[in-house]
């Protein structure tokens, strides 16, 4: 099924992405943080796919250390692999829009801190199995689990504690207040989340051709 | 056994995360101080931005595109090895 | 079947009869933990022998995460090197069990070393340590345990690893930054003058949220990640 959209999927993309900053542009400045604010569309984006992201590595590795399946560990480390790209991304986003809005270019406040262990762990994840020897994709599947539990904490540490982020509420409430940004935050969540699928389908078909000349090689040795 | 100190555990981390969450602020708490003429222009952060976005995106793509042509190249040297050997036998 | 404290106990029981014939882990960690200190008083005094401010809590918690980086990689060596874990392994109790016996050992050694390491810090950085002891000792306690747990398990998971002594490290401190940031945090409230116990209060809790959620992860993964 995959094979037969994937290339539909990507002109659907392209298209979505090449609209994405006219749609951005067209929404009216936001009254306290003005342009820089606009980062905010893919920042937040960004975000989103990292949770999507991780729920997938977090529940591939846990499928793979307890039941063994070879493909759960394929999504796994491509999973793994994306939330380094889109935790760094979303990191350097936030280090730009912070440079003005904050007036600093690094907070250690606890999302930021929180996020930056986030791609750290899965950062760790990918070394484990670059340099872990054999029998690293279990580690490195502890690994998964581990970062995919602190999750959960990163999204909720701007209600626990008093951070220089704002609250959840107010991109819950964004709908209400402000629906011509909200309009292109759903936009561009789904333009992030397609792109998902796309990299994670072909960075899967790395690691499913990786296994077939693995199974080559064994074929060969009879 | 274990089960039950699993469970244990896990309820006793709900219960003090839930004790502890302090109010947060509400809304955004803009820095104050820089007049207009002080500020750093916004518009170079916000295209850098953008334009970071796009050369990860390419980036990435490129190492998939090259880890996958090296895997495909190693498989087609492969099948004429394996074709060699056979037509040898 | 022997139940789950029973035979963690004599995994404790072993390690320590084990220990106290050469005392080589306790030594080793104990002076490779003072030395770390020595470095920081060096790297943080400053001129007329005054310490930076505020600095102490930061380095009793480095210095920890330090000699208990070390002590774990050293303890789970012995095990590799002695081959005694495939015979650990097969004992008939649960691997959990084995694992919590690691653990409470893992926790005592850590604990001896802050005991040792904590007047030092008071002395060499004029810190107010003793102030508030008895928050001091849990904000200790449940640091180390929260570490502990998760160093464990990773110590065990990379012992066969060739790359061990530097990937455990890379993969321990992303994953414990909770835990020394709520331990550096407590410890330097209590550290103000007057200590500020709200906040110290405040941190010891989140630090049990932390230990309960590393703990159920550790057990949860402990059993499919050592069936080598």
């Amino acid at each position: 099924m995959m094979k037969k959209i994937f290339v539909p999927l990507v002109v659907v993309a392209a298209a979505v992405f090449a609209y994405a900053p006219v749609a951005i542009n067209n929404v009216p400045l936001e009254s306290t943080m003005l342009l820089v604010q606009k980062i905010f569309y893919f920042h937040m984006a960004t975000w989103i796919a990292l949770t999507a992201v991780i729920a997938v590595c977090g529940v591939a590795s846990a499928i793979y250390l307890f039941k063994g399946s070879p493909i759960a560990d394929w999504y796994a480390v491509a999973s793994a692999e994306l939330c380094v790209i889109f935790g760094v991304f979303g990191l350097f986003s936030g280090s730009l829009w912070g440079r003005k809005a904050w007036g600093v270019w690094w907070q250690w406040d606890a999302r930021v801190t929180m996020a930056t262990m986030l791609v750290l762990v899965f950062l760790g994840y990918l070394m484990v199995r670059k340099y872990g020897g054999p029998g690293s994709e279990k580690l490195a599947a502890a690994m998964g689990i581990f970062g995919a539990a602190t999750a959960p904490f990163v999204y909720k540490s701007t209600d626990w504690w008093r951070t220089i982020h704002p609250p959840t509420s107010v991109v819950r409430t964004l709908g209400e207040k402000f629906p011509a940004a909200w309009d292109v935050v759903i936009y561009c969540s789904v333009a992030f989340l397609i792109l998902v699928v796309l990299l994670l389908t072909a960075r899967v078909r790395l690691e499913a051709l990786r296994a077939e000349l693995d199974r080559m090689y064994l074929a060969l040795e009879d | 056994m274990v089960r039950r100190a699993l469970s244990a555990c896990l309820s006793v981390a709900l219960f003090s995360v839930s004790l502890l969450a302090q109010p947060g602020q509400d809304g955004f708490v803009q820095v104050t101080g820089a007049p207009p003429g002080e500020q750093i222009p916004a518009a170079p952060l916000v295209i850098s931005s953008y334009a970071f976005f796009l050369v990860l995106l390419f980036i990435y793509l490129w190492t998939i595109w090259r880890r996958i042509g090296k895997v495909e190249a190693d498989m087609r040297s492969l099948e004429r090895r394996q074709s060699e050997g056979g037509q040898r036998r | 079947m022997p139940g789950l404290l029973k035979v963690a106990l004599l995994v404790l029981r072993k390690d320590i009869a084990i220990e106290a014939r050469s005392r080589e882990i306790v030594y080793t960690t104990l002076l490779f933990a003072v030395s770390c200190l020595l470095i920081f008083s060096f790297a943080f005094v400053m001129e007329e022998g005054v310490p930076v401010e505020g600095a102490a809590a930061g380095i009793l918690w480095i210095a920890v995460a330090f000699s208990g980086t070390l002590a774990l990689g050293r303890t789970f060596e012995r095990e590799r090197y002695g081959e005694t874990l495939r015979a650990l392994l097969l004992t008939p109790g649960s691997r959990a069990a084995i694992y919590a016996g690691k653990l409470c050992g893992m926790v005592l050694l850590m604990l001896g070393t802050e005991a040792v390491l904590t007047p030092m810090v008071a002395v060499l950085f004029h810190a107010p340590f003793f102030a508030r002891p008895l928050q001091l000792i849990a904000l200790l306690v449940l640091g180390t345990i929260g570490f502990a747990s998760v160093g464990t398990l990773f110590a065990a998971m990379l012992v066969r690893t060739k790359t061990r002594d530097v990937l455990l490290p890379i993969l321990l401190f992303p994953v414990t930054i909770p835990v020394m940031i709520a331990g550096v945090r407590g410890t330097a409230a209590l550290l103000q003058s007057p200590p500020d116990e709200a906040v110290a209060t405040l941190w010891i809790g989140l630090l049990t949220s932390f230990d309960a959620v590393f703990l159920v992860l550790a057990l949860w993964t402990f059993e499919p990640l050592m069936t080598e």
